[in-house]
């Protein structure tokens, strides 16, 4: 157990979400064990001890994360909703405490899978492993951060900008600066490739690139590579940095199950595959990117609200286009919408969810087209607010 | 009231003679409905022997049935196993729970023996007693077949037992709308006890909803992460192959139960599996009221396609490469109604402990004679644990509390160890479901080869699954769905507040009071356990996985936990305290 606890403060330092000596992990079995000491763990283990739980992380983000919680929290009466996927699919909402007050937060936490502490920091738990919580965690940074940009732009537009967030803006972007894809400097192998374990090295390999890169939250997305009519892709929940055992092979004549496992967006990336001549796919849910698939000014537009399934435009970021789509299958998922989007293309956006890009050799090109649309949506959005 | 009728449908049988309860709100909001529900009306009455007439049989439905929530069909079925001697309830699919509901029943409390077979109708006209003698000795299909036709009845919901429970096979099912089984421990022989050889059920009434606004919210919510759930929804998941969708990740986890848990990989699994039925039958997917997942499936020529479990038992566990042999045998137990888990094991045991071969002709004629109770079927009827003791080698019967183990070799997935030996009716998967987490990835990946921290995590899920089985929900949609979205369902449907985490701690109240039955009746720590095969012998190991046997002092100490963490003492009884706090007599 420890030695998972050890892991999630890590990795949360790692991705730059918490300053290393900040991450409070606690893991619960017959007994809670925190991966440090800490004034909190008392009142974190009342919370514990009202919940039907196995896991906890309590930590103070580092900026701009923290200044943007606080700034939801400061705006919201009890909770905040952003309008991303992340959110819409699994978060639902963000509770919001005043303080780490046991009493104040075991409600929220009865209700959520986590919440804001006022000027602390974001407390998540988990059921199953301690993998749970990060993920929240980190879903939680994505969401509120999604949110504040996508929000003052439309305050920008209609006139009213909030001068706090104006006020707030520079900085936050400066504190940003750190977290900007670092495409250029990557060096993937060349493809195509024509064995399995060729594919697979290859794929963990830009995995792991693409999280380092800080093109991807480590767990948001996924990847594929095509080969002998086999598509070989990332299993559901995998961590883009742990693809080692986390890769099912998916015979496109279905003739074996065994990739029940495989990646929500599996039909989407085989009809990619049966579209064109495609062998590489990338997923990941670049910020900035989201955010301008978020922002459509079309006055009086019958579908608003309901962007995420029924944009009936054409919206184009230059060559990218953005497109509706919910998660995975069903009649309204990106399965239906993705795969005639990118033929012929690079990659598409999806509304409120992230990028997806496309390569015909090898993961070269898709990982470098990540990180372009992304720095072309970051340049388009300062543009956007004068910033 | 919303979301529940407020009144329960008791008859006895005995007396020919019904009445309706009607409890209290309060009982209803701490007990929910199906599962939770039914241990309730049973609780006062479970140190009887399960034969005993004044034993009760429960059906119980729950708030959400006949409302528009998502895979709210289901309903529980509850009494004393005659296998285990220990709680037995099943969440069975169909039509009845939304039907009985539409009669204006929560549900039906069935106790006294009639003196010949008789059924049970039920309508928005009243209740009546049917005489059934005629129905005795007929497949489950045809006796669907008359049941359908009876006026009145052709939409109605429909159980019934079959040939197996008639001539006391320990493991006998009550098949729902001639398709659906409660499946496990023998609650078709509890129904044939007291002669009951059906129930019909018709009406027409509507279940009053809260806030539509809030239900359909949450509905749109539990349909948005079921379309991201590729176990669910994907190209290869369920609903397109059905639950034999699992069958290659078992084979290739090398954890599929081979040759009586002797080995754990098949050679002949890949020209055996979901896709192959696929191929051969041309399936096609049918499933209970209020379900869009439709995990059923059924070949052109109306062949009923076996589940994962009949897939898996009736070819690997006995050692049988011919696919239409598995069809057969799975036709067999359902015509006769009897559970293929039970049944495969108990042939896979007879086949370890005779030495002989089953070959597809013995292993259809070893089920006829079972469900006939003839020839070596009528000692194999009353279980594998009974079969084996009776040759004096009870240590090859692959059970738990009496209880055939399904298709999951717990050396693959450790949780599925302590899992097996902490569930309440015995060598069960669906209480705790570990694979969820350690084969199946969600709701995230755990080390699918460590006890380490799974206690809790088994702890848990029984809470989860109890409360599950009491919305009456479907176990499937919650590999994508939480109670956080159903949460929100129940309360548009009812009115309650309730969160994600209260409904937790009613599922561990629920649970807890499995547990007081069965210590009453005799179950304590001995019980918690499985078969020593699994601490001695290693399963089928490759280069790239290992299966080796668990490491029983780790068992040991985890199951010690998961005593202290379940609020036990060390001999797994319930404690004063832990009752006083959960409100349940000790």
């Amino acid at each position: 157990m420890l030695k998972l606890l050890e892991k999630y403060n890590e990795k949360l330092i790692a991705h730059g979400l918490c300053a290393p000596g900040e991450p409070l992990v606690g893991g619960i079995n017959d007994t809670v064990l925190w991966n440090r000491d800490d004034a909190n763990c008392a009142e974190l283990e009342t919370i514990i001890n009202g919940l039907n739980i196995n896991s906890i992380i309590c930590a103070r983000p580092t900026e701009p994360f923290l200044s943007i919680l606080n700034y939801h929290c400061q705006n919201c009466d009890g909770e905040f909703t952003p309008q991303d996927t992340e959110t819409r699919t699994f978060l639902h909402s963000i509770p919001v405490a005043r303080s780490l007050n046991a009493a104040e937060i075991l409600p929220l936490l009865q209700k959520r899978k986590g919440c804001v502490v006022e000027g602390v920091g974001i407390i998540s738990i988990g059921t199953v492993s301690p993998e749970q919580a990060f993920v929240v965690y980190s879903s939680i940074i994505f969401s509120a951060f999604v949110k504040f940009f996508v929000d003052h732009a439309y305050a920008l537009h209609h006139g009213t900008p909030d001068p706090v967030a104006v006020q707030m803006l520079p900085h936050v972007l400066a504190a940003y600066d750190q977290f900007l894809p670092q495409a250029l400097e990557v060096k993937l192998q060349a493809g195509p490739f024509s064995d399995e374990d060729a594919i697979i090295r290859a794929m963990i390999d830009a995995g792991q690139a693409t999280v380092d890169a800080r093109m991807v939250d480590s767990f948001f997305g996924n990847i594929s590579y095509f080969h002998d009519e086999v598509v070989y892709i990332s299993q559901t929940g995998s961590s883009m940095d742990e693809l080692a055992s986390c890769i099912d092979p998916c015979p496109l004549d279905n003739s074996a199950c065994t990739g029940i496992t495989a990646s929500s967006e599996l039909v989407a990336h085989r009809d990619i595959y049966l579209g064109g001549n495609n062998k590489a796919i990338l997923h990941g849910h670049p910020k900035f990117s989201v955010i301008m698939s978020m922002l459509c000014f079309e006055e009086d537009c019958a579908n608003r609200g309901q962007c995420h399934i029924k944009c009936s435009k054409q919206r184009m970021i230059a060559d990218i286009p953005i497109i509706p789509g919910e998660v995975g299958t069903g009649p309204r998922g990106l399965s239906n919408t993705l795969p005639p989007a990118v033929q012929g293309r690079r990659g598409a956006i999806v509304f409120g969810h992230g990028v997806f890009t496309v390569g015909q050799q090898d993961f070269r090109d898709v990982f470098k087209s990540l990180a372009e649309i992304e720095g072309m949506c970051r340049e388009r959005y300062l543009a956007l607010v004068g910033g | 009231m919303h979301g529940w009728t407020g009144k329960i449908l008791k008859v006895d049988l005995t007396k020919q003679t019904t009445e309706v309860l009607r409890p209290e709100r309060e009982l209803y909001l701490k007990n929910i409905g199906g599962k939770g529900l039914a241990g309730e009306l049973l609780f006062e009455h479970f140190c009887r022997d399960w034969d005993d007439p004044q034993m009760p049989l429960a059906f119980t439905t729950g708030p959400l049935n006949n409302t528009a929530s998502p895979t709210s069909g289901r309903m529980t079925v509850m009494s004393r196993s005659p296998l285990t001697g220990a709680i037995c309830d099943a969440s069975v699919g169909g039509r009845m729970g939304t039907i009985l509901k539409r009669a204006g029943y929560d549900g039906i409390v069935v106790t006294g023996k009639s003196e010949n077979w008789c059924g049970l109708s039920i309508s928005d006209e009243g209740v009546s007693f049917q005489k059934a003698s005629h129905l005795s000795g007929l497949p489950v299909k045809d006796i669907h077949s008359r049941l359908c036709a009876e006026p009145g009845m052709e939409k109605g919901a429909h159980a019934t037992i079959g040939e197996a429970a008639e001539n006391g096979v320990g493991y006998a099912a009550i098949i729902f709308d001639g398709h659906y089984f409660a499946g496990r421990g023998g609650l078709g022989l509890v129904m044939a006890q007291k002669k009951l050889k059906f129930i019909s059920v018709n009406g027409s009434g509507k279940t009053p909803v809260s806030d539509r606004d809030e239900l359909r919210a949450a509905q749109e919510e539990i349909y948005r992460l079921v379309s991201a759930s590729p176990m669910l929804t994907g190209d290869l998941g369920i609903s397109n192959y059905g639950t034999g969708a699992l069958y290659d990740l078992m084979r290739s986890r090398r954890m599929m139960p081979t040759r009586n848990f002797r080995q754990t990989v098949f050679e002949h699994a890949s020209s055996m599996n979901a896709a192959a039925y696929k191929e051969r039958y041309q399936t096609k997917k049918f499933g209970c009221a209020g379900c869009h997942i439709l995990c059923k499936k059924k070949g052109a020529k109306g062949q009923v396609i076996p589940e994962f479990e009949t897939m898996s038992h009736f070819s690997a566990l006995v050692d049988n490469s011919d696919i239409d042999a598995v069809v057969e045998a799975n036709r067999i137990c359902n015509e006769t109604g009897m559970d293929t888990i039970s049944a495969g094991v108990a042939v896979a045991t007879y086949a370890e402990i005779t030495g002989e071969p089953i070959t597809p002709q013995k292993l259809t004629q070893l089920l006829r004679d079972i469900a006939s109770g003839q020839g070596e079927g009528a000692a194999l009827a009353q279980g594998a644990l009974a079969f084996a003791k009776a040759h004096g080698k009870p240590e090859v019967a692959m059970v738990s509390k009496g209880l055939e183990f399904p298709a999951y070799d717990p050396r693959g997935a450790h949780g599925m160890a302590l899992a097996y030996a902490t569930s309440t009716r015995g060598g069960c998967h669906l209480r705790a479901y570990p694979i969820s987490h350690e084969i199946l990835r969600k709701p995230v990946a755990t080390d699918r080869f460590s006890l380490s921290g799974k206690a809790r995590i088994i702890k848990i899920s029984e809470d989860l699954n109890a409360m599950v089985d009491s919305l009456t929900a479907c176990k499937f949609l919650f590999f994508a769905a939480s109670l956080e979205e159903y949460a929100r369902a129940l309360n548009g449907v009812t009115g309650m507040q309730s969160t994600a985490q209260q409904l937790l701690q009613l599922g561990e109240r629920i649970y807890y009071r499995e547990r007081i039955m069965n210590a009453r009746n005799g179950f304590s720590a001995v019980d918690d356990d499985i078969p020593p095969r699994f601490f001695t012998e290693g399963g089928s190991s490759s280069e790239a996985i290992k299966i080796p046997p668990l490491n029983r002092e780790e068992f040991l100490q985890e199951r010690a936990a998961y005593y202290h963490i379940r609020g036990l003492d060390n001999n797994g009884m319930p404690t004063p305290e832990k009752c006083e706090q959960l409100e349940l007599p000790c």
